[in-house]
């Protein structure tokens, strides 16, 4: 207790530290303390509750008075919570002494708050001491569990999001890194090819002021000379061509692979985040950014990078050459480098922010495509082809729109470069001019000095782009991040633990699961023994699909553990926990390829003998014989031309092979009719045999089989036990089962009162 | 239509509204609900059970008694946590997950912005974005906002 009250304290924000602590009397120790961001009438105000072991103290940080409860008998502390928004609220037997609003993003501090209280209570009525249960390490600032030694929380890691830094670019480095040899190759190839471009604009001083200069004087011209200069020229020429080519070919080499590693980095990422993940995500916006985004950033590293540190390379040559030659001409010359420089970074941020913009629309657009395509049936069913059109138009306007205004920027930019490069050329000229009549430099000089500028601005003019593809490759760089940077949320273990062989022993504690601000269960408490069969029983929205998910490791829990033969889920590594599970769920998914192939998805090395014996118990040997190509037939995008039930087979089929010591059955017939669900339900009695079995069924009569039923309601258990006992019982259950008993009635009644309502309809 | 006249509606010490209907049966912690909260908060308004069933449909909150007006609206304030924003005053990064420090009609507060695909178009001028705990903000007006506001919104339409 003694250190759970430092811990408490130490984390308290100073602000209260001194007002709490001036409060506290001799010997009193705070236990819990919470820090609230509303106040009652929901507004954004802090105070304070404290749970002490004498009373619950509470201020306001506007206000200056402290209130206090101390324990006594009857009090209650409870909490409740709606879109968000929680209320913690002290309760007297005869009504309700105050309450307090919280974001919930304190929820976890809060149930702690309440268990602190709760304990202190009994030990003030009872004089017992609750029992120090806890054995495990939680964390100092939010009391979640931590589980294998675990350093840092992983509901407080959650929290605390840090933004990604701005200069995402450098990040491909992680990709490039593999490659640096041939990178190093690359960049020393540009620094040659570039020195080679070099030469000629230098030639040109002594071909003018040798050659061609004392000719219009009246010499002759010198031919030893001229071949010296010319060959020269033509050397670096061929030179400049061969090595722009190798460094061409080997860098585009190094960016085609850093492009493949990225794609494959981000769709095996992707992968491995959580079911949260791609419940959140659209499809559209997904599938752009794997493939357009890793596109686009490897053109901008094969080409527009490139031709970026050429040109950096090139000025700095340049810029080296022409000062040897003349330190006042070349100031003059340089002086606009920086005005194009300074332009360059303004136009940068407005640029960056409209590419992202653009982004964004592009993947709206494609996001109105991936919707209406696959409902293409509702939409065509209901007539609303125009609206999804006008839908699609709108998305396309707004594209076009953002667009505009990007170009209204970027279409401003270049002809700026332009005029200032004539600009420059001009001042050029006019200090050269000038400089020549006073004798100082050669006609030869000022010559080399424009050819050289020519090639400067017109470099500068090109790597002004550089701007734009940049920005846009760092903005796609970001996007493809965003999802390296997700962790999923149902983090793999550091520690893991690996068991061999699992017995299939199921153990729920306290398990309680929150999907955004919704609770959805709550302290479920359950133990399924091996080979044993349970029923899931409840409404829809009871919390059936929820508990399935968590076993199955696709969430997390949020508050307790679930544990599989004593084992904490998430210390297991996931992929070999998730082998020991076979899922059957209500729309089966069949991947394009053939039914043998399908039917094997969870052990490639499935033999055919195996494949078949499979199929056999799952009763789609039959059928699948049936069809033209028997076990090669293919099966289309999803299974089009097996009729549901076939499906189901297929996939019960697919369970049974990989031989799971957990089954999961999730509503598996649901979606067929009662004829093929007896065929169906003679498969599933050969997959349920020997395996502990999770079975949630909408049809309460194809549970009759199982050895216990879970009844659910609104995220808690309400009852237990096997279909007798329950009816006997008659409470949910008995409620339920009559409820589905009657559905033949209820069915032909609604179809009446349908009848009934859409002839009132009319008469509107 | 709403037979005002043949139930009852009151607070009990425990802070809950009790429903008492024609036959004389309570029901302690029924909540007022809005059918549509954002598009038309007054259109609309049922009365749930504990247990999620509706007790009562209200058309219009104007055609309550005065008293059962206010019980319900007061609920509803209890319930309802839609701060609005006036004013931006920062963003911690134009990069998400960012922070955000706003001005609501509710006081100042910062939130935590997940990704631009919780900010959501309602109309054509009107926001509302959903912070990492679910909690949604709402922008009435985002023309309405001042240069700075929307400057620093614009980045994320």
């Amino acid at each position: 207790m003694q250190q759970i009250q430092n811990l408490s304290l130490n984390n308290l924000p100073s602000i209260w530290v001194e007002a709490l602590s001036s409060q506290l009397i001799a010997e009193e120790n705070v236990l819990a303390w919470l820090e609230i961001d509303l106040n009652t009438q929901l507004h954004f105000a802090t105070s304070l509750v404290v749970v002490t072991d004498t009373r619950l103290l509470t201020k306001m940080a506007s206000d200056e008075i402290w209130q206090e409860w101390r324990y006594q008998k009857d009090l209650l502390l409870t909490q409740r919570d709606y879109a968000g928004v929680g209320c913690l609220e002290l309760f007297d037997a005869h009504a309700r002494l105050a309450y307090w609003r919280y974001r919930l993003g304190n929820d976890i501090a809060v149930n702690r708050l309440i268990e602190c209280f709760t304990q202190q209570l009994d030990y003030y009525l009872t004089g017992k001491l609750p029992v120090a249960e806890h054995t495990q390490v939680q964390c100092p600032n939010c009391a979640a569990f931590l589980f294998s030694e675990q350093e840092e929380c992983p509901v407080c890691d959650k929290q605390s999001h840090t933004p990604p830094s701005t200069w995402t670019l450098l990040r491909l480095w992680r990709f490039a890194k593999p490659y640096k040899g041939r990178l190093l190759i690359g960049f020393l190839l540009t620094l040659c090819s570039t020195a080679a471009t070099l030469v000629p604009p230098y030639l040109t001083m002594p071909l003018m002021d040798n050659v061609l200069i004392p000719y219009q004087n009246g010499q002759p011209i010198n031919t030893d000379l001229v071949t010296l200069y010319l060959s020269g020229l033509l050397v670096a020429a061929v030179l400049a061509w061969m090595l722009g080519w190798a460094r061409t070919y080997m860098l585009a080499l190094v960016s085609e692979r850093i492009g493949a590693d990225l794609r494959t980095a981000t769709y095996e990422h992707l992968l491995s985040l959580s079911q949260e993940y791609f419940g959140g995500k659209r499809t559209g916006d997904l599938m752009a950014r794997i493939g357009a985004e890793t596109d686009r950033i490897n053109l901008f590293i094969s080409l527009h990078l490139l031709d970026f540190a050429t040109d950096v390379i090139m000025i700095v040559m340049t810029a080296v050459i022409l000062i040897s030659i003349n330190p006042w001409l070349a100031l003059v010359t340089l002086v606009p480098l920086p005005i194009i420089a300074w332009l360059i970074h303004l136009v940068r941020d407005r640029l960056r922010i409209g590419f992202e913009k653009v982004d964004r629309i592009w993947a709206e657009v494609n996001n109105v495509l991936a919707d209406t395509i696959p409902g293409i049936r509702v939409v065509k069913a209901f007539a609303q082809e125009k609206r999804e059109a006008a839908r699609f138009h709108a998305a396309n306007q707004r594209n076009l729109q953002i667009n505009d205004r990007v170009n209204r920027i970027w279409s401003l930019f270049t002809p700026t470069v332009t005029l200032l490069t004539e600009v420059g050329l001009l001042v050029v000229w006019v200090f050269g001019i000038w400089q020549i009549s006073k004798d100082e430099i050669t006609v030869g000089v000022l010559t080399a000095f424009l050819a050289y500028i020519g090639r400067f601005y017109i470099r500068l003019d090109t790597m002004s782009r550089i701007v734009s593809v940049t920005q846009k490759a760092a903005a796609g760089t970001k996007r493809i991040f965003d999802i390296l940077d997700h962790v999923s949320s149902v983090p793999e273990s550091s520690n893991p633990v690996h068991l061999p062989a699992i017995q299939g022993q199921i153990e729920l504690r306290n398990v309680g699961f929150r999907y955004g601000t919704r609770s959805i269960t709550r302290d479920i408490n359950l133990i399924i023994k091996p080979g044993e069969m349970i029923g899931l029983v409840g409404h829809s929205g009871s919390g059936k699909s929820t508990l399935v998910n968590l076993i199955c490791r696709f969430y997390d829990v949020t508050e307790g553990m679930i544990l599989i033969d004593g084992h904490d889920i998430r210390a297991l590594p996931i992929a070999e926990y998730r082998r020991n599970i076979g899922l059957v769920l209500q729309e089966p998914f069949l991947f394009y390829g053939t039914i043998a192939e399908n039917i094997a998805y969870g052990k490639p090395d499935a033999t055919r003998p195996e494949i078949v014996s499979a199929a056999r118990a799952a009763h789609a040997h039959e059928f699948i014989l049936r069809l033209p190509h028997g076990y090669d037939s293919l099966v289309g995008e999803r299974g089009q031309a097996l009729s549901g039930g076939e499906r189901q087979r297929i996939s019960i089929a697919r369970a049974l092979l990989i031989d799971p010591r957990i089954l999961i059955l999730d509503e598996a017939t649901s979606s067929v009719d009662t004829t093929t669900e007896k065929d169906i339900q003679k498969a599933l009695d050969n997959l349920v045999r020997g395996r502990t079995t999770i079975a949630i069924a909408h049809r309460l009569s194809t549970l009759r089989e199982a050895n216990r039923l879970i009844v659910l309601d609104r995220g808690r258990i309400v009852e237990i036990g096997n279909h007798t006992e329950l009816m006997a019982r008659e409470g949910y259950y008995y409620r339920l089962y009559l409820a589905q008993a009657r559905n033949v009635d209820t069915e032909d009644r609604a179809i009446v009162s349908v009848a009934e309502h859409s002839a009132a309809g009319e008469h509107k | 239509m709403n037979g005002a006249d043949k139930y009852q509606l009151n607070r009990n010490s425990y802070g809950r509204l009790v429903f008492t209907d024609w036959t004389g049966l309570m029901q302690e912690g029924v909540v007022p609900v809005r059918s549509f909260p954002i598009t038309d908060p007054d259109q609309g308004i049922a009365l749930i059970d504990s247990h999620g069933h509706e007790l009562l449909w209200i058309e219009r909150l104007a055609d309550l008694p005065e008293d059962y007006r206010v019980l319900i609206e007061s609920e509803l304030a209890n319930r309802e946590f839609i701060p609005e924003i006036k004013r931006v005053l920062k963003v911690s990064n134009f990069i998400t997950p960012n922070t955000w420090q706003v001005e609501t009609d509710r006081g100042e507060s910062t939130f935590m912005l997940k990704g631009e695909e919780d900010i959501r178009r309602l109309t054509a001028s009107s926001l509302m974005i959903t912070d990492s705990y679910g909690i949604h903000f709402l922008i009435r007006d985002r023309l309405a906002l001042d240069r700075h506001s929307r400057k620093l919104l614009d980045h994320f339409l």
